[in-house]
């Protein structure tokens, strides 16, 4: 427990990274992913605009990239991040690295929120001489708002999750926080410090979530 | 000038799997829609009505055959130029079809923002449907918060918002209990009314089409099998299916089981005598029975009103010489149709 005070300063800044990393993670690869996934609801044969070749090799895309872990994801696409950020390590290339894993799931979360639309409201919007994008921006998306933000919700809760790896490259975070402090050096309170205040974020989060989407879906 | 015109049109859908058979939804069907009628489209599920109104708003192209809607060519146009054609013509549906995530004054203002309305028209232009419509109190409402008969009021204040000349109606009516079915057919007469609104109603109940329509069409199979002025069609149907229907809204003539027990029950000979307006009354074909010293009795029928004309078929039991019945029947028949019991 002392050793907990003495690394006071410490604890909160790693909180802090962790809070940086998910926010900054949710922005980017949130709106990636807000994009692919109406891409992928918007191309299906049979949706707005249909496009067989788009949804064909965007779905392929997904589809391969989804299932690679995480962790190994990270160390795959490290010479991309140099590449394009201009580092491989810490908390930014996690970002980079975390943004698209999650903008791959997001657009999953997306799709399907979206195919649950009412056919009817999207053919009433048509009937009225209104065009596909203006469709997909003023009836399928606020039809699904309240999904998506329950969709997003359970997404953001993963991303905590997956920033707990950023030790690995070299990042910060509550995560690696419990790794170095707690777990390497038998501090199993700091662990549980870490643990706790991660369990906190993810119950703030998801309740925030939920009151989002209640204030949406309205009743 | 017809406002709608259809000549020769037929929808095919691909087979729906590999080495099945195209379903044909709409077989060469022609009919022309006059301004100012409410036009009645009556068949059973399947029967292709509302694959067959879709393609009056080019919701889904037309395989073959000529659509047009006043006076424009509709098919072969590019999706834009339909679109501008799709705000004058309004639609509502069975399930309503409304935006929930938007209020009722957001769902009627939808249209005009799509038209490229500015905010004040929109605003003064809702305010005027809402209270056509009885709903300005809901007007921050949501749609889960009403019932069904405000939904569909919603949806056709909706549909009216652009001043469209032809609505659409898709079985506008067939979630609606009969209360409230009755409330949305007057509302739709108004509509037609009051604003000289073209409506196309599509239907698989018989006495929405009995209350609201003036002319009629039944389809079957994607067919067109059987189309008129509402009256003739009620008085004398000549199809099959036809007479189906009209059998659902109006006493004819008794089906054998109902005749075995009209026969158990009542002597005599039984006889229907079918009147159309302008035929004899009833009351000189009462008088002739009476005249001739015969006994009668009212077994079965009634008389109905369609648009302000009157047509019905009764059935009698009468009781008499067989001469005398015979002479009667015989004068009756030169005014009325009648049929002899089987």
């Amino acid at each position: 427990m002392d050793r907990l005070f003495e690394l006071g300063s410490e604890f909160w800044v790693a909180a802090a990274e962790t809070l940086y990393m998910v926010a900054a993670t949710l922005i980017i690869g949130g709106a990636i992913g807000l994009v692919l996934g109406v891409v992928l609801y918007s191309t299906r044969p049979g949706s707005l605009l249909p496009n067989r070749v788009v949804f064909t090799v965007l779905n392929v895309v997904i589809n391969f990239f989804r299932p690679i872990p995480f962790i190994i994801f990270l160390a795959a696409v490290q010479p991309l991040a140099r590449y394009v950020i201009g580092v491989g390590i810490g908390n930014d290339a996690l970002i980079f690295s975390l943004s698209i894993a999650a903008s791959f799931a997001i657009s999953r979360i997306v799709e399907q929120n979206l195919i649950t639309v009412s056919p009817g409201a999207i053919e009433a919007a048509r009937a009225m001489g209104a065009g596909p994008v203006r469709i997909l921006r003023t009836v399928v998306i606020p039809e699904a708002l309240g999904p998506l933000i329950l969709g997003y919700t359970f997404i953001v809760v993963a991303i905590v999750d997956m920033t707990a790896m950023a030790g690995f490259i070299g990042g910060g975070g509550l995560g690696n926080f419990a790794l170095v402090y707690g777990y390497r050096q038998f501090e199993p309170a700091i662990t549980w410090a870490a643990l706790l205040l991660i369990v906190i974020f993810v119950q703030a989060l998801q309740f925030l979530g939920n009151w989002l989407a209640r204030k949406v879906m309205r009743r | 000038m017809a406002l709608v015109s259809l000549t020769n049109v037929s929808k095919t859908y691909p087979a729906p799997d590999k080495g099945g058979r195209a379903v044909v939804a709409v077989n060469d069907v022609t009919l022309d829609v006059e301004p100012g009628d409410v036009y009645g489209i009556i068949g059973y599920s399947g029967a292709g009505k509302s694959t067959l109104v879709r393609l009056v708003n080019a919701l889904e192209p037309a395989s073959s055959g000529s659509i047009s809607f006043d006076g424009r060519e509709l098919t072969g146009l590019p999706e834009r130029e339909l679109r501008s054609i799709r705000l004058g013509i309004g639609m509502i549906f069975q399930q309503f079809n409304l935006f929930n995530s938007k209020t009722v004054w957001g769902n009627v203002a939808y249209p005009l923002k799509v038209a490229g309305w500015s905010k004040t028209e929109i605003a003064a232009r809702v305010s005027e449907l809402l209270e056509f419509v009885g709903l300005t109190d809901k007007a921050k409402n949501y749609p889960d918060q009403l019932s069904g008969g405000q939904k569909q009021r919603v949806g056709i204040a909706r549909a009216l918002a652009t001043s469209p000349r032809l609505l659409l109606a898709d079985e506008a009516t067939s979630a609606l209990d009969p209360e409230t079915t009755h409330e949305v057919l007057q509302l739709l007469k108004r509509v037609n009314r009051e604003f000289g609104v073209t409506i196309i109603v599509i239907t698989h109940e018989m006495d929405v089409i009995q209350s609201i329509a003036t002319k009629v069409a039944v389809m079957d199979g994607g067919r067109v099998i059987e189309d008129g002025d509402v009256f003739e069609v009620f008085s004398t149907p000549q199809n099959p299916s036809s007479q189906r229907f009209v059998a659902t809204v109006v006493k004819g003539i008794p089906s054998p089981a109902e005749l075995a027990v009209l026969r158990e029950r009542h002597e005599g000979r039984i006889v229907t005598i079918s009147f159309r307006d302008g035929d004899a009354s009833q009351a000189a074909v009462f008088l002739e029975l009476a005249n001739a010293g015969l006994e009668f009795e009212l077994v079965y029928g009634g008389i109905n009103d369609i648009q302000g004309r009157a047509f019905g078929h009764l059935t009698l039991a009468i009781r008499g010489s067989d001469d005398a019945t015979e002479a009667a029947l015989a004068r009756i028949a030169e005014r009325a149709e009648v049929t002899e019991a089987a």
